[in-house]
């Protein structure tokens, strides 16, 4: 006899996506759209024009209080100290082994008052995970502010002309990566530029009450050209962007290191982090594998999974795959052992028992500015 | 848009339509829309021998593969090489442009154990109901 299932989570935006008609499905435990319009109609507005994303499922924490910036750095790989006031970095939070518990947006709205954004898979697990290494007389305060807020991203060339019809001041100012509060249609809204999707764009959090609202209002009709995008457009876009996806291409079986995001780990402040040793000795020793960008050669679509043949011997498996819309082809991230993993050499995808001649090729498949 | 009456439907949503003991086949409106946006077809070439609700293919979308079966049994003559090219055709145009292959029939008998417009009709809607 099976236990019954949770039943699922509904964003604040949830009724906005049954009006206007999109596919649902479960994810992470939430009833989210999966499409709209169609996921290759909305990966394309996105890369020309602007799509709008409801990412309420993603977790958000606020960590605030004296000592909350020496809090955050002992958790995640990033040096918080090094993010100013009105920016944000990207980060990864490891275990004690160097593995990956989630990767994570840090922002910094105040001295010790910081928005750390984290995957809805994890959104749960992390925050007790911070929780309990909050020190006994520890002054940093962590809250959960998932539930009563609502998230959104504005994604595309044409997001900050549709900002500026809601907040012009930040759409004209506001640099990438970084963030501020502002007022909005009469609440605070929390505005980043900062994205899952490769394109200039926005992510706003606003209370729960204040979404559907904000939803509208970024929509601003038809003629305004602002497709409503799900998870099916996100997934793609993100794939072209080299984006990883936790729970595909890193989790906690892969360090960050060798998932290509060393770039978020820094040593040389001396801070002691969760996993700090474990990388250093990685570090020391050389990553025994890489994340890297495969493209089919020929057509097919490789998928999350499928084995992966160089000269006749298995090297490896795919951690995500699908069909690019922008590139017209299929592509897919993959670890593979430093000598393979150089641009140029080509590979077998093993696509249910049908070979697909593949190649590893620069990342990221796709770079806004660069044709093709 | 309304199911064209000058063909046959499976319960697995491919049609044919039969001229001079040719069949045309491909795959319903209802079978696109479900499937989303076809990204790659993975068809039979000419001279392949196909039997009645057997797997004759695969097609693919952006979130997942499905088989195809064939409506009837016979030879491969034809593949529609635009829907290679294009394969958001079959969304587009599922049962004109998007058609699939061409089978010459083994047997004109088959075509009776394969849905009326009607009956496919009454089929979806079940599932639509569900």
């Amino acid at each position: 006899m099976t236990a019954a299932a949770s039943p699922l989570r509904h964003t604040p935006l949830y009724g906005e996506h049954l009006a206007l008609g999109a596919r649902m499905v479960p994810f992470a435990g939430w009833e989210m759209p999966l499409q709209f319009a169609g996921i290759v109609e909305e990966h394309h507005a996105v890369r020309r024009r602007a799509g709008l994303f409801d990412v309420s499922h993603m977790g958000r924490l606020t960590v605030e209080g004296p000592d909350a910036a020496a809090f955050l750095r002992s958790l995640v790989t990033y040096d918080v100290a090094r993010i100013a006031v009105g920016e944000g970095h990207y980060a990864v939070i490891c275990r004690d082994d160097g593995g990956i518990l989630d990767d994570v947006y840090v922002f910094r709205l105040g001295e010790e008052r910081f928005l750390v954004v984290v995957n809805a898979a994890n959104a749960q697990r992390i925050g007790e995970w911070a929780r309990a290494r909050l020190r006994q007389g520890s002054r940093a305060v962590l809250m959960d502010r998932q539930t009563e807020t609502a998230m959104l991203a504005l994604q595309g060339p044409e997001a900050a002309a549709h900002l500026g019809a809601l907040a012009p001041a930040v759409a004209q100012s506001l640099a990438a990566r970084h963030c501020t509060e502002v007022e909005l249609e009469g609440t605070i809204a929390f505005i980043s530029r900062t994205g899952y999707t490769g394109e200039d764009g926005f992510e706003l959090v606003v209370p729960a009450a204040d979404g559907p609202g904000l939803w509208r209002s970024a929509l601003g009709g038809v003629e305004r050209g602002v497709q409503p995008c799900g998870l099916g457009a996100r997934d793609t876009l993100r794939l072209e962007a080299a984006l990883a996806l936790y729970g595909n291409d890193i989790d906690e079986s892969t360090n960050p290191l060798e998932a290509g995001l060393g770039w978020t780990v820094t040593f040389d402040d001396g801070a002691d982090f969760v996993g700090r040793q474990a990388l250093l000795r990685v570090r020391e020793a050389g990553v025994s594998r890489q994340l890297a960008c495969v493209r089919a050669l020929e057509r097919g679509v490789m998928r999350a999974g499928c084995p992966l043949l160089h000269d006749g011997r298995p090297v490896g498996r795919l951690t995500s795959g699908g069909f690019s819309p922008t590139l017209g082809a299929s592509i897919g991230l993959a670890y593979l052992p430093p000598a393979l993993a150089a641009v140029g050499t080509e590979l077998e995808v093993d696509v249910r028992g049908k070979p697909l001649r593949a190649q590893v090729v620069q990342r990221p498949f796709y770079k806004r500015g660069k044709a093709g | 848009m309304p199911t064209p009456t000058d063909r046959r439907y499976t319960k697995e949503h491919e049609w044919v339509r039969v001229d001079d003991g040719v069949g045309t086949v491909g795959v319903t409106d209802y079978a696109q829309d479900q499937l989303g946006d076809i990204v790659y077809l993975d068809l039979p070439a000419p001279g392949t021998p196909v039997k009645q609700f057997e797997k004759l293919g695969e097609i693919e979308s952006v979130k997942a593969v499905s088989d195809l079966y064939s409506p009837v049994s016979g030879e491969v003559v034809d593949v529609n090489e635009a829907v290679a090219d294009h394969p958001e055709l079959v969304n587009q145009s599922p049962y004109e442009d998007g058609w699939l292959v061409r089978v010459r029939l083994a047997d004109l008998a088959e075509l009776e154990a394969l849905l009326t417009a009607d009956q496919y009709d009454a089929l979806i809607a079940e599932a639509q109901a569900e």
